[in-house]
């Protein structure tokens, strides 16, 4: 039945897909790329993947349509006319998606026994999280403690792109000489939208640090929870204004996220090495090493979801602040 | 006792489901925006709620039930509210209800 409900969700996925490449009108891509991110992600939930399936619906569905929107309110809503050198990018496409079926021959089978994936390190985490970390999602132990490496990596990758797209962008920095007041009262004078919003914010702001903070024991964690925060700080700049929005988290204390973010994660790297473990190594930071671990994860994802946040928030009031 | 719970339960699935496909249909057959937006909000209204209460019904008593209420809450607030948010946004690019274009062909004619 699961295989049914996946093969379904694959099949839409690819018709999205199509659509997306055959439409030229860019604000019908946008949407269809936040279908095709929600279809993603209940596919990762079939998959028994909630963690991902989180983040994908999150960032994919929500915030990077907002970001997408807010880019195109800077270009135009069509797409330029093609280039007349279609038959060679067709040739480039179709020899690619050749190699990429080929390789998918040497994959193993759907729910294999004998994959890699299974008999690799993955029973080996299974096996140990409850011994040295002690908390119910595998999930959260492995991306924050046994591979530490790769989340840190992955922090600094959300840094370095969010100081990326400040600098193409500016940064905001032009915002406060451009005083027009119009564009900046956001959805002020419709009453439903903003009641509403007031009503929900609280809440969002709520599930976000209940993500955050509940990662260790179900789906969950900082890049889930960055983003849920982010959206709902972007809520209210929709609904309220950027202005009012840069007043409840001002652009310094944005790049202070940013930077606290990896800090944080650094930080606690070090201070495994300084109390005598390797980079990384939570099991020295208290007397016990399962609730040093515990507080090792516990510390990362919250430097995770502060630089998510930070991150995300900064882009959105860039490219808002081009706009203006 | 049980039987006539997961009978109900079902019975308002299929209903859902029912609202979902009709909610569908309408989006696909209706001439423009508006009266497609209206036909969409049966899957929004009905279609949610049937299939919701028919899953708190399959969960009997626990924190899913509870969780459940909580989609429910958040759906019946955000679904009209962007239903009101994409209207306006139409009326305000200046798209006219089918009715009244068409009035006004006739009126040309």
């Amino acid at each position: 039945m699961i295989v049914i409900f996946g093969i379904f969700l694959l099949t839409l996925l690819v018709i999205t897909a199509i659509a997306i490449v055959r439409t030229d009108n860019l604000f019908v891509a946008v949407m269809l790329m936040g279908i095709a991110s929600l279809l993603i992600a209940a596919n990762f939930f079939l998959l028994d993947a909630a963690d991902v399936a989180l983040t994908e619906a999150a960032v994919g569905a929500g915030i990077s349509t907002v970001l997408f929107l807010s880019a195109l309110a800077l270009t135009s809503e069509r797409e330029r006319a093609k280039s007349s050198n279609r038959v060679l990018s067709f040739i480039v496409v179709a020899a690619a998606a050749l190699i990429i079926i080929y390789a998918t021959f040497d994959k193993p089978r759907f729910g294999d026994p004998e994959a890699p994936v299974q008999t690799h390190v993955g029973p080996w985490y299974l096996e140990k999280t409850p011994e040295y970390i002690d908390i119910p999602n595998v999930v959260t132990a492995v991306l924050g403690s046994f591979r530490g490496y790769d989340t840190l990596g992955e922090v600094f990758v959300v840094f370095t792109a969010g100081i990326g797209v400040l600098f193409l962008l500016g940064g905001g920095a032009a915002a406060g000489s451009l005083p027009q007041e119009k564009i900046n009262e956001g959805l002020r004078h419709h009453l439903i939208p903003r009641v509403v919003g007031r009503v929900l914010i609280p809440f969002i702001l709520l599930f976000g640090l209940y993500v955050q903070f509940h990662g260790e024991y179900g789906p969950g964690g900082g890049f889930q929870a960055g983003a849920i925060i982010a959206a709902s700080v972007i809520l209210f700049a929709l609904l309220e204004g950027e202005k009012r929005a840069l007043s409840v988290v001002p652009e310094r204390a944005l790049l202070g996220l940013i930077a606290c973010g990896p800090l944080l994660y650094g930080a606690v790297g070090v201070a495994g090495i300084v109390l005598g473990g390797n980079f990384l190594d939570y099991s020295v930071l208290s007397s016990d090493p399962v609730k040093g671990q515990q507080l090792g994860i516990l510390l990362i994802e919250a430097g995770v979801g502060i630089s998510v946040t930070g991150v995300l928030l900064a882009i959105f009031h860039a490219f808002a602040a081009r706009g203006r | 006792m049980t039987a006539l719970i997961d009978t109900l339960s079902w019975v308002l699935l299929t209903l859902g489901g029912l609202a979902v496909l009709i909610g569908g249909i309408g989006a696909l057959r209706m001439p423009d925006l508006y009266t497609r937006m209206h036909a969409a909000s049966v899957t929004d209204s009905m279609g949610a709620i049937l299939v919701l209460v028919g899953i708190m019904l399959q969960a009997g008593w626990s924190l899913a039930t509870i969780k459940l209420i909580a989609i429910l809450l958040f759906l019946l607030l955000t679904s009209p509210t962007s239903s009101y948010a994409l209207a306006s946004a139409a009326l305000l690019a200046g798209k006219r209800p089918f009715a009244e274009t068409q009035q006004d062909e006739e009126e040309m004619k």
